[in-house]
């Protein structure tokens, strides 16, 4: 992936707003909801829905007032009402203020009304560390909607995922959080055709190896890569498994990937503690554990809060030459097996 | 605007009858639950019949109903199917929600009951949402989004509307101020006199109205109910009320002063509006009884329904946390 984008390649951004525009042209129950997305407010802080307003009229790309509880709570009746609503979380963080909509009704209607209602909601929102917008403005939160039942939750790591994960989420009849990175939105790969869905809940294996499987999602996954085709020259063959959806979790797909390799690393931005890594470590060693030449590794940010100086935060963040170690640390017994 | 037309004799018994099945269902799932015949988490309405009821003949059975955790008033006026309800509160296959909400959670959108919320205040964004598709879609229904005194000062009742004033939705915030706060006393968690009055920060049109009272009750309703429809934008409507049998059941009420409390019972709106019927000829004393009799069998018929429901399958469990056929 580069940061120039051709006729042949397209940008993040490029991605979520190709994804918004078709769906937007596709179904006339698709509705965008978020503070300055539309076009008199500049198409959005990111620019993602820059022209949607004025190519499909203020009534279905609503800029909202800075109120997070009512742009979820206005997308949750909607969808209710048979409408598609797409709300936009401007950061990560904020979602907080809007936590009760999306724990208590969001995620939970269709399971309390016995599937009476559903709410066929997306919440997109960004975040990540490495800009220098601190504590406030840079989690990675996926854990805590992982950990809440009827919520799923997903985060692209190529332009093309990105566009074929966020036309699939809209078109989900459940709702569904998108987590898109605020470092890479600039960063272009290859374009997918029109109409492309990447399907929830389905893993991705990204590179075939059969010595050590890496298992993540996001900025690190693609670190990953490099680190592989490096590792590559070596001898050693690493695998890597883009969960693509962090929640409903691929067991399958991770389960068959480790019982090839025998090895596994665990590679996520967010905080390293109760993290996706502890519960993918987990299922891999409830299955597998007289399978693993090695302890399953994870590579993950630090516990603590986001600091802004630039040398702190590169401290609180995962480090690429962490991933490289951890692969050869899980390859340290293959001599004895 | 057809306000000030009289509450026909008709409509005073639609209202009324409503009005008695909240009350006598009420009286039966409090028997119910203390004698042990029954276990559930209920919040009775005891004391707020009226106000729901004569909200409740002012809607369409395709208008969508918010309401909270005591919302069985609003829901019984909106139309809710007793077998189900019934059935839901005693966690059986058979309840509307097949006994995965219980009585918090009341939910039958065939109704129009699109949500029944157990987070005090979280109704009024969702309100706008369904509102919002109203308006969208032009399908001319009124979204009622019921909600108690205390709510008004959650974040959620000031962001939804300043959104509904905003956008002109087609909705009515109906408050329900029956002068607690769960255990809290109304002066002592808010400092304006009426909660109507907050209408204006909004550019909202505000009112406030004796709940108990069937006639205002009724005619405030209906004009919030067809500004909506016509387009002309949300009502804060407070009804003023009181609510006899505490916060949750069980709850001895010790902070509520025994004269306010008897003062509040002496002016109990259920045998006002009984009589309020008879004076205006609705129905005779016979008729009355004879609706209570029928109204006592249709809930008879309900409980035993629940009664001889089986339970949910335990794989039951599993079905609902996504859309049928989704991975999981």
């Amino acid at each position: 992936m580069s940061t120039t984008a051709t006729a042949q390649t397209i940008s993040f951004t490029d991605a979520y707003r190709l994804a918004l525009d078709e769906a937007l042209a596709s179904d006339p129950n698709v509705l965008l909801l978020g503070e300055d997305i539309g076009d008199k407010e500049g198409g959005g802080v990111f620019k993602v829905t820059k022209g949607l307003s004025t190519k499909y009229g203020d009534h279905r790309v609503r800029t909202t007032p800075i109120s997070e509880q009512a742009i979820i709570g206005a997308a949750v009746g909607a969808a209710i009402a048979g409408m598609r609503p797409v709300a936009e979380i401007m950061l990560m963080n904020f979602v907080t203020v809007a936590m009760d909509q999306i724990v208590n009704h969001a995620a939970k209607l269709r399971f309390m009304s016995g599937g009476q209602t559903g709410v066929p909601i997306t919440i997109r929102t960004r975040t990540g560390a490495g800009a220098g917008t601190a504590g406030q403005h840079s989690d990675m939160l996926e854990a805590w909607f992982a950990h809440t039942a009827g919520i799923k939750v997903v985060v692209p790591s190529t332009p093309a995922d990105a566009k074929g994960l966020l036309t699939s989420c809209i078109f989900d009849d459940d709702p569904c959080l998108f987590i898109e990175d605020s470092l890479t939105r600039a960063l272009t790969g290859p374009a997918p055709p029109p109409g492309h869905r990447v399907p929830l809940g389905r893993a991705n294996v990204v590179r075939s190896g059969g010595d050590v499987s890496v298992i993540g999602y996001g900025r690190p996954l693609r670190d990953s890569l490099a680190i592989a085709e490096r590792l590559a020259s070596e001898g050693i063959q690493v695998e890597i498994v883009d969960l693509r959806t962090v929640s409903p979790l691929d067991t399958d797909a991770i389960l068959k990937s480790v019982a090839k390799t025998r090895r596994a690393v665990v590679v996520h931005e967010a905080p390293r503690s109760f993290g996706v890594g502890a519960e993918v470590a987990a299922r891999i060693q409830e299955h597998l554990h007289d399978q693993l030449a090695a302890p399953v590794l994870r590579v993950a940010s630090r516990d603590v809060t986001v600091p802004f100086a630039k040398v702190l935060e590169q401290e609180y963040l995962y480090k690429p030459s962490a991933i490289e170690a951890a692969i050869r640390r899980t390859l340290e017994s293959r001599a004895a097996r | 605007m057809s306000s000030k037309e009289a509450l026909s004799a008709k409509t005073l018994l639609e209202i009324y009858r409503k009005a008695l099945l909240i009350q006598l269902f009420d009286e039966r799932m409090r028997s119910l639950i203390s004698t042990g015949r029954m276990a559930a988490v209920y919040y009775s309405p005891r004391g707020q019949e009226i106000l729901a009821a004569a909200m409740g003949v002012n809607l369409k059975p395709t208008d969508y109903l918010v309401t909270t955790y005591r919302g069985v008033h609003d829901q019984l006026a909106k139309g809710m199917p007793l077998k189900l309800l019934v059935a839901e509160y005693a966690g059986k296959a058979t309840g509307a929600c097949k006994g995965k909400g219980g009585a918090m959670h009341i939910t039958y959108p065939k109704a129009g009951i699109m949500v029944t919320t157990g987070v005090v205040g979280s109704g009024l964004p969702i309100a706008n949402g369904l509102a919002l598709a109203s308006q969208l879609k032009g399908d001319g229904r009124v979204t009622l989004c019921n909600f108690g005194d205390g709510a008004s000062n959650i974040g959620a009742f000031h962001e939804a509307l300043n959104l509904a004033s905003l956008w002109k939705l087609p909705v009515v915030f109906l408050c329900q101020n029956n002068r607690f706060a769960e255990c809290t006393r109304y002066e002592d968690g808010t400092t304006i006199e009426r909660i109507a009055d907050r209408a204006a920060a909004y550019s909202m049109r505000g009112v406030t109205v004796d709940g108990n009272d069937v006639q205002a009750m009724w005619l405030a309703s209906r004009e919030a109910v067809e500004r909506a429809r016509a387009g002309e934008g949300p009502t804060l409507l407070e009804a003023i009320t009181f609510r006899f049998m505490g916060h949750y059941f069980g709850d001895p009420g010790a902070y509520i002063p025994k004269e306010e409390y008897g003062a509040a019972l002496a002016r109990d709106p259920m045998p006002v509006c009984r009589a309020r019927v008879l004076q205006a000829k609705a129905a005779s004393e016979a008729e009355l009884e004879a609706i209570a009799r029928e109204i006592q069998a249709e809930i008879d018929e309900a409980v035993k329904f629940a009664n001889e429901s089986s339970p949910p399958d335990p794989a039951e469990i599993d079905r609902d946390i996504y859309a049928p056929g989704a991975p999981a």
